[in-house]
């Protein structure tokens, strides 16, 4: 275990290493300098700005410059907010991102068992049909459709939420909504077929000879066994709620990283940019290896000691 | 149980010979062939759902691509005189597609106001007084045009990547290997967003970041296929019989593997085209003055509250889409799925 | 054919499969009865209709299945009668069953001291500790070693031999009238088989179990079986006790059976085997569902069904030929052989005994 996760951390590391590398120089090939933002300068203070930014020194320098940085947790200063640390801008905002991406995934993924082991339970019927239509709404509605249409018709027009800003977990509800959306029609999806793929397996054929009835089977056979493979999509579905926190947190007013990031785009704030980048590479690989490691313990025909 | 045989001719009890046996022979084997594609279009003609969604995205195709026949104004073209008016057929009254608004709770027929005469939107204009209609239809291309590149490099880059990480194996493959993981732990969007801020918002630097992240879902289902059929007993035949490795690829393994490569296809569309629509959402995809489904989503989200029709229809028309594909990729997986074939 | 000793009597089920195609008649009126502590196989090819005979008696066909007719009497009861929980009461307490492949058939995801006590939690509402325990004797029972340590293992940890043990103690922890054994060895090594199928007799020796066992290999049912039904299309075309159908065979099926079948002094020569397939029961034939592949078919073969003739008190055997009108036919070559060996086998035990074989014996050969 302990060599398998050393490992794993080495690797994501290196994935790390990688793709500060990758965004460093993609942005030293991008137009605009911090001055584009900026009136009018004479030269020495252009020269001061480059200096204070580090940006007069060869690239090679600026390269290790930013990769120690990195090291101590140091990103560089913000283009757009003067002075304001990188490293400050993200930390200060990546809470509120946290909380509704959290609480999306739970929703989302728990609501879509219960639609997805519904529909396999009752396949083929009316049930099953319903279930598909809901997972292939939620699928094919972008979720910047979807948070307009709950700003406005739970927000604005029924008052049930407040519409934008932070403060509390009622502003939390609607945002929240949103993102549980991709994730509980991609489970939905995905468990239905795990789950028709179990019942129709052998050892469930074997349960039934045993006697067991059908909420017997579920429970004790069915269940199990299509739950663990979920375990396997939460990654890709954090990317889900990686992408449309950019636009949910926007539509909201949320002050948390997707909103910055989309800021930042628009604003040229290329050490941002590449703070956000390996934050959320970072956060990715995270996810990645603790869903492994989960997959590991609850499935029994897998053990990590390689 | 006995012996219970009835009134039966001798006759009866001589062997069969000659053409009556041709003819018994005839019948050993019974059941017609259905090849793999006849069969699996026979299943998916079966599914409703898919069928429709299949007709939707025929006509939306022609619809998109045959726009410059449909197309009642010029997209791009404004008319300030004629901004925001909302959607209006001639003889139609209807409220929503007779050309008059709510405005603080009384219905003002905005055609009048603007002194359109005889001028008519289908559904409406923008705030620049651009035909929405048009604009819809140019938006649809646009999507579907992303969708077919995709399509091509999931095609192109995809499969061969796959296949070749699979077929070879060995370090090779742990090499190939190693580099989808490094682009799988950094999200879809932060590297297409990395790419268009090096080449410009635009057409290109769109179709060009889909690109590159569109194939590497495409690369490790064929790959876990390839791995699959590698050891199965027609490529070992094949090898067997010395043909050469890269025939074997193509002519064995390929058409095995092309109800992965449809499925992974038909769900690669709708993911790209998504993505076309959420950067020009969010401003750095299509620009001004040409129109995408997520600008036109943009542009309308603005004025929902007084003009609802301009987020609407555009957001409708790109669900559509994607429902649509969803369906057909789901009925296809379905038809083309040997596990579900009972 | 009542019997006071039968647990088990099927009569004339008919069982059909809707299908997109149209409707597939699976079963085509088959008859048979099982005994206590006997051991009755079903042979037949795949697509004979073995499986779906054995599903039914579990009550266990799919949902496209409709039970055109017939009865399945157990105890007394008709088992097609039967709703879907008094079925689940029946199933794993009175009838048990185990399947083709030990590899899939345990659940991968529980240890296996919970899957074999399973049915005594359900069944008999044993406490965990009491099922447990029930569960250690039974793994003891089908020769797990180190049994007390296993029971907390997961099915991968066993390899394929231990695994069909392991389900094989799952069917027999509560004792069951009828164990159905439906291609109980065809995954397993040659090795494995001997040991499984040794496993199973020692096992009914000891319940007096009756066992249906379904196989397509005649090799496994010479060891193991009392009775012999051969199936073909969906129908039951010979049966009897094993010797008479391996020493005495009738239907022209079973002979093609047979000597595809290696045996001791097949030798060099190649194994014959039954020219063309099985037909298609969308549509079955008029006459005798066999007559096309029949080397011996006679006209009446295309018009008219067969009815069982009796060869003796427990041997019958559907085919035309073995009406009086039909013309003597010559069995292959390797038939006769075993036909004479079952002479042998039937003077001795005149010797001994009386018995009535004789006649029929000899106005066959």
């Amino acid at each position: 275990m302990a060599k398998y996760l050393g490992k794993r951390i080495f690797y994501i590391i290196l994935t790390l290493f990688i793709v500060s590398t990758i965004t460093f120089f993609l942005m030293k090939l991008m137009p605009g300098t911090p001055l584009t933002n900026q009136a009018k300068l004479t030269p020495t203070q252009i020269h001061q700005i480059y200096k204070q930014y580090g940006l007069d020194k060869p690239v090679w320098q600026q390269y290790l410059v930013y990769l120690g940085g990195i090291i101590h947790g140091n990103f560089g200063t913000s283009f757009q907010f003067s002075n304001q640390p990188v490293s400050y801008l993200i930390s200060s905002r990546l809470g509120p991102s946290l909380i509704i991406g959290g609480q999306g995934m739970v929703l989302g993924v728990l609501a879509g068992l219960v639609v997805g082991a519904v529909g396999a339970i009752k396949a083929n019927t009316w049930v099953d049909t319903s279930a598909t239509i809901i997972s292939i709404l939620f699928i094919s509605i972008p979720s910047f459709v979807l948070a307009v249409l709950l700003q406005y018709y739970l927000g604005l027009k029924l008052r049930l939420f407040p519409i934008a800003d932070w403060g509390g977990f009622m502003y939390t509800v609607l945002p929240t909504l949103a993102l549980a959306a991709s994730p509980l029609a991609e489970t939905a999806r995905f468990m239905r077929t795990e789950m028709v793929d179990v019942l129709s397996s052998d050892y469930i054929e074997l349960a039934k000879a045993k006697g067991l009835n059908k909420v017997g089977i579920i429970y004790h056979h069915a269940l199990r066994n299509s739950l663990i493979p979920v375990v396997t999509i939460i990654g890709p579905l954090a990317v889900n709620i990686m992408t449309g926190s950019m636009v949910v947190e926007n539509i909201f007013s949320i002050p948390g990283i997707g909103e910055q990031f989309v800021k930042s785009i628009l604003t040229n704030d290329y050490p941002t940019i590449m703070g956000l980048t390996i934050v959320y590479s970072a956060m990715l690989c995270v996810v990645l290896l603790i869903t492994d490691i989960v997959y590991g313990l609850i499935d029994p025909r897998i053990r990590i000691n390689k | 149980m006995a012996d219970n045989a009835k009134q039966t001719s001798a006759d009866d009890f001589t062997p069969i010979a000659g053409a009556d046996r041709a003819k018994l022979d005839d019948e050993k084997i019974a059941t017609p062939s259905l090849t793999f594609l006849q069969d699996s279009w026979r299943r998916l003609r079966k599914n409703k759902a898919a069928m429709i969604a299949l007709g939707l995205l025929i006509i939306l195709f022609i619809l998109a691509f045959g726009s410059h026949f449909f197309e009642t104004h010029n997209p791009n073209a404004t008319n300030p005189n004629f901004a925001n008016l909302p959607p209006k057929i001639p003889g139609i009254d209807i409220n929503g597609l007779n050309g008059t608004l709510d405005q603080s709770g009384e219905r003002v027929n905005a055609y009048a106001q603007a002194h359109a005469g005889n001028n008519w939107y289908l559904l409406g204009t923008d705030y620049l007084g651009r035909d929405l209609f048009s604009r819809i239809l140019y938006g649809t291309r646009i999507s579907l045009e992303i969708a077919l590149i995709a399509s091509f490099f999931d095609l192109a880059f995809g499969v061969v990547y796959g296949i070749t990480s699979g077929w070879i194996g060995g370090r090779v493959d742990t090499l190939m290997q190693r580099i989808i993981e490094i682009m799988l732990s950094i999200p879809n969007l932060v590297v297409m967003v990395l790419l268009i801020l090096v080449l410009k918002p635009g057409m290109t630097a769109i179709i060009l970041s889909i690109a590159i992240t569109s194939w590497i879902n495409m690369a490790r289902l064929v790959r876990a296929q390839t791995l699959e059929l590698k050891n199965q007993e027609f490529i070992l035949a094949a090898r067997t019989l010395g043909e050469s490795s890269w025939k074997i690829a193509f002519k064995h393994l390929l058409p095995n593997l092309s109800s992965v490569i449809i499925i992974n296809l038909m769900f690669t569309i709708p993911t790209a085209i998504f993505f076309e629509a959420f950067l020009s959402y969010i401003g750095i995809g299509i620009s001004a003055p040409q129109a995408s489904l997520g600008t036109l989503i943009n542009d309308g989200q603005k004025n929902f509250q007084f003009l609802p029709y301009q987020m609407w229809y555009p957001a409708i028309v790109l669900s559509v889409l994607m429902i649509a594909f969803n369906i057909l990729g789901d009925g296809l997986r379905d038809a083309l799925d040997p596990k579900s074939r009972e | 054919m009542e019997n006071e000793k039968d647990v088990l009597e099927v009569r004339n089920l008919k069982i059909n499969f809707n299908t997109y195609a149209g409707t597939v008649q699976a079963i085509r009126d088959v008859s048979f009865d099982l005994r206590k502590g006997e051991t009755l196989a079903i042979v037949g090819e795949s697509g004979s209709g073995k499986t779906v005979t054995t599903r039914s008696i579990m009550g266990l066909n799919s949902p496209n299945a409709v039970i055109d007719s017939g009865t399945i009497m157990f105890k007394g009861q008709d088992l097609l009668k039967k709703s879907r929980k008094q079925m689940d009461q029946i199933r794993g307490r009175d009838i048990a069953e185990i399947f083709q492949d030990p590899m899939t058939s345990l659940d991968p995801t529980m240890k296996i001291g919970k899957q074999i006590a399973e049915p005594l939690i359900i069944h008999k509402g044993m406490k965990r500790e009491k099922a447990y325990a029930q569960a250690l004797e039974m793994m003891k029972l089908v020769g797990i070693e180190n049994a007390e340590q296993r029971i907390n293992n997961y099915p991968h940890q066993f390899s394929g031999g231990m695994r069909q043990r392991i389900v094989i103690a799952i069917a027999l922890v509560n004792y069951p009238e009828i164990l159905i054994a439906d291609e109980p060895t065809t995954a397993l090594d040659v090795t494995i088989q001997a040991q499984i199928l040794d496993l199973m007799k020692e096992l009914q020796a000891k319940t007096n179990t009756s066992i249906i066992f379904i196989t397509h290999d005649l090799g496994v049912v010479a060891g193991m079986a009392d009775r012999v039904a051969v199936m073909y299309a969906g129908k039951i075309v010979e049966y009897g006790t094993v010797d008479e159908i391996f020493y005495n065979p009738k239907h022209p099926y079973t002979w093609g059976l047979l000597n595809s079948m290696p045996t001791m002094d097949t030798g060099g020569t190649e194994l014959p085997s039954i020219p063309g397939t099985p037909p298609d029961l969308l549509d079955p034939p008029v006459g005798d569902a066999f007559a096309a592949r029949n080397k011996y078919a006679l006209k009446i073969d295309t018009e008219k069904q067969p009815p069982f003739f009796k060869v003796s008190d427990t041997h019958y055997a559907a085919t035309w030929l073995l009406d009086k009108r039909a013309p003597k036919v010559t069995p292959p070559e390797p038939i006769i052989e075993r036909q004479k060996h079952y002479a042998e086998l039937v003077h001795q035990e005149i010797d001994k005994s009386k018995g009535n074989h004789v006649e029929e014996q000899e106005e066959q050969l």
